[in-house]
Formats: structure tokens, C-alpha cells, sequence
């Protein structure tokens, strides 16, 4: 079983040379800390910076510049600034290669909720709507099963969406699962981690064909 | 050259009213117009409407005219980090519409640059596209929204000339550019206020003829909402 640092190791497997990424808040930011080096990749933050670097080091810190989770960070050679139109046009339109985001529920035919829960309060959905309608590819970072230990990969998501046939792959703790017009295709097991304790999991369609192979990490 | 400059925030805001509608630039606490806020707060003008990313936190940035409860409305993408809003909100004396980011800066250039309406893929099949128009294009929906209609947009700029020209600093940039002209009156404040001619037309982000009013704004707090390091070692 992967951890939260394992799944953003896998998931950082997907990022390819010469991609623009738009990283989510939790376990998508911790991507860019394991994307291979001997590629280039730009990071973008929807609040209107691509070429994130790490965070600043203490004392050099600068209010002005800041990711869309309000952290303050640093830029690289090849960094640019543009305001939130521009930002949101680089997603609308498709120029940003791959957005990884974390979820509530993801459904067998790629719809995804990760903004309300009716009853709570709802914080809003902020740039997310906006990326999972636009973007080409999007992975989708979570766990397997909610804290009750409910599977959060359905036949039909039951909270509000966000978007509607977007998601296209999804990596959890248990497995890496590609959306397809079948279902849910299990592509890999995280090490130690059986098909059964997988189907278990699922409350969507599964599709299993031939061995499943597990991950290397 | 046209001279958009005023000597302080007290001339700058002259003719807001109670019940009006303001764009507010800004993401977090980053770039919002400080010094407009305060002076909102100092006039105490009630039953207002904002659009703007966010709603501050408690004690700064928009959360200083919630706290006064001058605000009947939030137009915002994502309000989180403030218990005042959350109190409002769940009694019910505070309405939010909440918007798609990326819908939200575009309705605010649809307003600058004259158009009405716009066709976004955000939001199509979620509860935001309720009641609205829907279109497909090429085999894929899309959501009919409209340009915002402001009475004021106050935005915060790096640097601007008296013609009102301003350049804006690394991610403070955010909403304030698609904020200017996108309302009757745009209202700039910046850090430093030049001369014209101080500033080279080639690094200009927002050109002067988007604001009818500037002024060098006073005591920059400039907050910061999440400080994030890492270690030297």
C-alpha cells in the first residue's frame, strides 16, 4: 500500500519532458519534489505564475509572490507573471499539458466531486471547476476509501460535481486505475496490495485483464 | 497627457454609496487594494456588494468590512480562512455567489474589454450552470455567462505614472488587471507613484485609459497568509 508520498511518487512518473503542470492543493503539490531531473518541466499556479520553484528560503520570503494555496514560494530561470484572465486562459485553453488534483469521488465514466458537502461549510471551488472542464489530462491524487472506509471510486458520484467526464486516470493508495467508457481498468497494484483487496474497494465498475502488474515505485 | 492622479484615498473614493457594487482586486491577501478598504471601513457605507476572489481573513483584507457587516454580498471563487464570513453566511445575513475562478476573472475582462457574454466549459453539468444557457460547440457543452456590472473597481498596483499607467509585481498581479476599466470608475492604488514619462511605455501592464483615478497608497502591510520556507541546511 502507497502512502501519500507514494502516490506522488507514482504520479510524478506521468510527468513527461516538456510538460506545463498545474499541481492541486495536498498531495499533487508534493509531485513537483519527484519529478525526475533530467527533464524539463514548468509548474503553474492558477493565481498567475508558471516556473514555481521551492519555497523561499527563511528571511527571503516575499508577499508577492505567492501559489494558489497562498504559500509563498520562489520562481525559476524562466518564470513569468500574468494576471488570473491570462492564467485561466492558458487552461481553457489546453495549454497546460496535465492537471493532477485530489478528490472526494471520482466516477466510473470520469465525473468528480472535490468542492461540497452539503451540510458543511461549503469553503467554494475556487480554480477547480475551471481545470477539470478544460483540461486534456487530468490525474486524479487520492485515497482508495474515505475515512469510514467507504470506496470513493463509484458507479455515480453522490456529492455536487465539479466536473462532469473528466478524469481520465486516478492513483491511490491501493492502485493506479484508468477511466474508460467500460469502467474503471486497474493498470497497477501498489506493492502488497492484491486485485481482491482492490475489487473490495471499488464500488464502481472494475475491469481487471489478464495479471495486473505491480507498481515499482 | 491626462492626468488621472488625486492626493489621497478620501478623493479617490468620492461617490461611493451605500448598496453599490465594488470589483476588488487581489488573490488572498496578495494585491488587494488596502488602502480602498480601509477607507470603505472609515466611511462605513453599507449593503455592498463585492466581487473579489476571496474574503480576506478575519482581521484583514475584506474581512475588516464583514466584521463592520457592510457587505450583503460575496461574489468570490473560494472564501475559506475566515470564521466572521462563515457566521454570516450560515445565518444568513451574508448571500455568496460562489464562481468558478478562471469564470470569475473572465467576467471581469468581458466588462473591461465590452462584451456581454461569454461561452465557458466550467461548470457545465455542476449546480453552477443551473439555470443558465448551455451550448454545444464542436461536440462539447458550454455555459453561458455574462460581463459583471460594477459601480467601482479598486485595484492595487507595483507602480503607476499620473496618466495612470501601472505595472504590476509578480503573483500580486492576479485579479487587479482584469479589474481596471471593468467597472464606471477604476479606482488605483500603488506603492509608488511617478511622473509620467518615469516609466518606460514598454512595461506597462495596464494602460492608463482603464483608470480614472490614481493615487500613491500609505502603510502596505502586505500580510502574508501561509509563510512556507525551507531550511538552509
Amino acid at each position: 500500500m502507497l502512502d501519500k508520498i507514494g502516490i506522488a511518487k507514482r504520479i510524478a512518473r506521468e510527468v513527461k519532458d516538456g510538460y506545463y503542470v498545474n499541481l492541486g492543493i495536498g498531495i499533487p503539490t508534493l509531485v513537483a519534489n519527484y519529478v525526475r531531473d533530467d527533464i524539463s518541466v514548468e509548474f503553474q499556479s492558477e493565481n498567475g505564475v508558471l516556473g514555481m520553484g521551492p519555497f523561499p528560503y527563511e528571511g527571503e520570503e516575499d508577499a508577492d509572490i505567492i501559489n494558489a494555496g497562498k504559500q509563498t514560494i520562489t520562481t525559476l530561470p524562466g518564470a513569468s507573471f500574468f494576471d488570473s484572465a491570462t492564467s485561466f486562459g492558458m487552461i481553457r485553453g489546453k495549454h497546460v499539458d496535465l492537471t493532477i488534483l485530489g478528490a472526494m469521488e471520482v466516477a466510473e465514466n470520469g465525473d468528480i466531486a472535490n468542492w461540497k458537502i452539503p451540510g458543511k461549510m461549503v469553503k467554494g471551488m475556487g480554480g477547480a471547476m475551471d481545470l477539470v472542464a478544460s483540461a486534456e489530462n487530468i490525474i486524479v491524487a487520492m485515497m482508495h476509501t474515505n475515512k469510514k472506509g467507504e470506496s470513493k471510486l463509484l458507479k455515480k458520484c453522490s456529492l455536487p460535481l465539479t466536473g462532469v467526464g473528466c478524469v481520465k486516470k486516478v492513483v491511490t493508495n491501493l492502485g493506479v486505475l484508468e477511466v474508460t467508457s467500460k469502467g474503471f481498468r486497474l493498470l497497477e497494484r501498489a506493492p502488497g496490495v492484491s486485485v481482491d483487496t482492490i475489487k473490495e474497494a471499488t464500488e464502481g465498475t472494475l475491469l481487471i485483464e489478464g495479471d495486473v502488474p505491480e507498481m515499482t515505485v | 497627457m491626462i492626468r488621472k492622479t488625486v492626493t489621497n484615498v478620501q478623493e479617490a473614493l468620492r461617490g461611493v454609496e451605500d448598496g453599490m457594487t465594488f470589483m476588488l482586486g487581489g488573490f488572498g491577501l496578495c494585491g488587494i487594494p488596502e488602502n480602498a478598504i480601509s477607507e470603505l471601513v472609515r466611511l462605513g457605507i453599507k449593503d455592498i456588494t463585492c466581487i473579489s476572489n476571496n474574503a480576506g481573513v478575519d482581521d484583514f483584507g475584506l474581512g475588516l468590512l464583514l466584521q463592520k457587516r457592510q457587505i450583503k454580498k460575496m461574489i468570490s471563487s473560494y472564501v475559506g480562512e475566515n470564521d466572521e464570513f462563515e457566521r454570516q453566511m450560515l445565518s444568513g445575513e451574508l448571500d455568496v455567489e460562489l464562481t468558478p475562478q478562471g469564470t470569475l476573472a473572465e467576467k471581469c475582462r468581458a466588462a473591461q474589454a465590452g462584451f456581454p457574454a461569454f461561452y465557458t466549459p466550467a461548470g457545465y453539468g455542476t449546480e453552477v450552470a443551473e439555470g443558465k444557457e448551455a451550448r454545444d460547440f464542436k461536440g462539447k457543452m458550454y455555459v453561458l455567462e455574462h460581463a459583471y456590472e460594477a459601480n467601482f473597481s479598486f485595484v492595487k498596483a507595483w507602480k503607476g505614472d499620473d496618466a495612470g499607467n501601472l505595472i504590476f509585481k509578480g503573483t500580486a498581479r492576479n485579479f487587479n488587471p482584469c479589474m481596471c476599466g471593468a467597472a464606471k470608475i477604476t479606482v488605483a492604488e500603488v506603492e509608488e507613484l511617478v511622473p509620467a514619462g518615469d516609466l518606460d511605455p514598454n512595461e506597462i501592464h495596464i494602460p492608463g485609459i482603464f483608470i480614472q483615478r490614481i493615487f500613491q497608497g500609505e502603510h502596505y502591510e502586505k500580510r502574508i497568509e501561509q509563510r512556507t520556507v525551507r531550511s538552509r541546511n
